[in-house]
């Protein structure tokens, strides 16, 4: 097994140990020296294809310092400490109009991982996909302690 | 080990302190000059100015000798009369407190009431957070703050703006510097219907109005900061222009002066558009003379108060 833990590998460092405030403020500089307007979204839907997260807040657009930034993570954090939050950086360049960053900043403590499913189509056919365990539960219980 | 290590970082109390090293690294005597070059009079803004440049210089050096203390409350309340310069001191409040590592970006972000406050019920709070995160690393000025607390109607959205501020004052202390500013009797009967405000503010600055002679001063400043300059006899001219401009009805002290200015810029431009047989020399170009002062509304006006 490559990813020990079933820890969900989505955007950036999502592979290396969860960052700490200082290393997720010396992120958001950088992309503020870029000036791509950051936002912050949280959801409890792990799936792979759940591209579209709820918005905590609006997006944060001509800030000059972490600072105002780390305090919405950390309210979003205080109000859902249980799901996945994730900072975005959107470039609005005419051109580009698409996020260049994402990364996970929270996560729930167990990630209870995903499980293979397999439908039986026409024929010997077989479809596969993936399926969270944690998704069974309706959404705001999936991550309950 | 880690032990020796300690008591090798504690430096030793008859340590020499060079305050003129530690001045010069921050660069912060160029912006002081700069200060006093720029902003005519002003002597009690200058003078507290200079004081919270000295207590944050020896913050700095008390650090190197671990003797930490609470980081200092640099609030401030800027009061005076339209056009003394509270903005200009604020923009350039940031950049001192910046070169003094007290602020990591020093922007200014200027703000009213408008940007505070909202127009329905759950509207004042996101906009004033999202303000005071615009501001966060630099200063966040709120001109004519008095405004922002209305007594005469208690259903107005200003005081919960005003308690987000007073909590980010109290706890993002490091994160940003809140300067209030507005004219001195409005600003004395906000601060006594908001007590909470008044003593979480350290520094409470009066500008006071200028004197004549100061306005010429920052009159001649304007002139060449826009590549124009008095002739004599416009000098002249003009020192007699002041003192009649601040005998009448909404004056506003430099503003005043710099409305003035730019009305003798455009006499100026038709007295040489009118002469245009003459040949012009760069001279013409940028001097003011007397005449383009004194066709000036100010002193016909005084003359038929006199006849």
């Amino acid at each position: 097994m490559t990813n020990t833990g079933n820890r969900v590998t989505q955007g950036q460092f999502s592979y290396l140990p969860d960052l700490t405030d200082v290393q997720i403020a010396a992120q958001i500089k950088y992309a503020l020296s870029n000036g791509w307007a950051i936002s912050v979204e949280y959801t409890d839907d792990p799936h792979p294809r759940n591209t579209y997260w709820e918005m905590y807040g609006m997006p944060m657009f001509d800030l000059k310092d972490p600072a105002g930034i780390l305090l919405e993570i950390n309210n979003c954090r205080k109000t859902f400490s249980e799901h996945y939050i994730r900072v975005m950086a959107f470039n609005s360049i005419r051109g580009v109009e698409s996020p260049a960053m994402s990364y996970i900043v929270n996560r729930p403590h167990n990630e209870p991982g995903f499980g293979l499913v397999r439908q039986e189509a026409e024929g010997r056919h077989v479809n596969y996909t993936v399926h969270s365990y944690a998704a069974d539960k309706p959404e705001g219980e999936r991550y309950l302690r | 080990m880690s032990a020796t290590n300690v008591v090798e970082l504690k430096l030793p109390d008859d340590t020499p302190v060079d305050l003129d090293a530690e001045l010069k690294a921050s660069n912060v005597q160029e912006v002081l000059d700069k200060l006093d070059r720029e902003l005519i009079g002003l002597k009690p803004v200058k003078t507290r100015i200079s004081e919270i440049a000295a207590l944050l210089l020896v913050d700095r050096v008390r650090k190197k000798f671990d003797l930490s203390s609470a980081i200092p409350s640099l609030h401030m309340n800027f009061t005076g009369n339209p056009g003394t310069g509270k903005t200009t001191v604020a923009l350039r409040m940031a950049e001192i407190l910046h070169r003094l590592g007290y602020v990591r970006t020093g922007h200014l972000v200027s703000v009213t009431r408008d940007d505070l406050v909202g127009q329905y019920i759950g509207h004042t709070a996101p906009k004033t957070k999202e303000v005071i995160k615009k501001a966060m690393g630099g200063v966040l000025f709120i001109d004519e703050a008095y405004y922002l607390y209305k007594p005469e109607n208690e259903r107005d959205y200003g005081a919960e703006s005003i308690e987000i501020l007073l909590q980010v004052m109290e706890n993002n202390r490091d994160d940003l510097v809140v300067i209030l500013a507005g004219y001195k009797d409005r600003m004395d009967r906000f601060f006594s219907s908001n007590p909470g405000m008044r003593s979480r503010i350290a520094h409470h600055v009066d500008f006071p109005d200028y004197m004549p002679d100061e306005l010429l001063g920052i009159a001649k400043l304007m002139l060449a900061q826009q590549n124009y300059r008095f002739s004599p006899e416009g000098e002249q001219a003009f020192e007699e222009y002041i003192p009649l401009r601040m005998k009448l009805e909404h004056f506003a002290n430099a503003r005043s002066i710099r409305n003035a200015l730019d009305r003798a810029r455009l006499r100026q431009a038709k007295r040489l558009f009118a002469s245009r047989g003459r040949k012009l020399t760069r001279t013409d170009l940028i001097t003011i003379e007397a005449e383009d002062i004194m066709l000036s509304r100010v002193f016909e006006e005084a003359d038929k108060k006199q006849g």
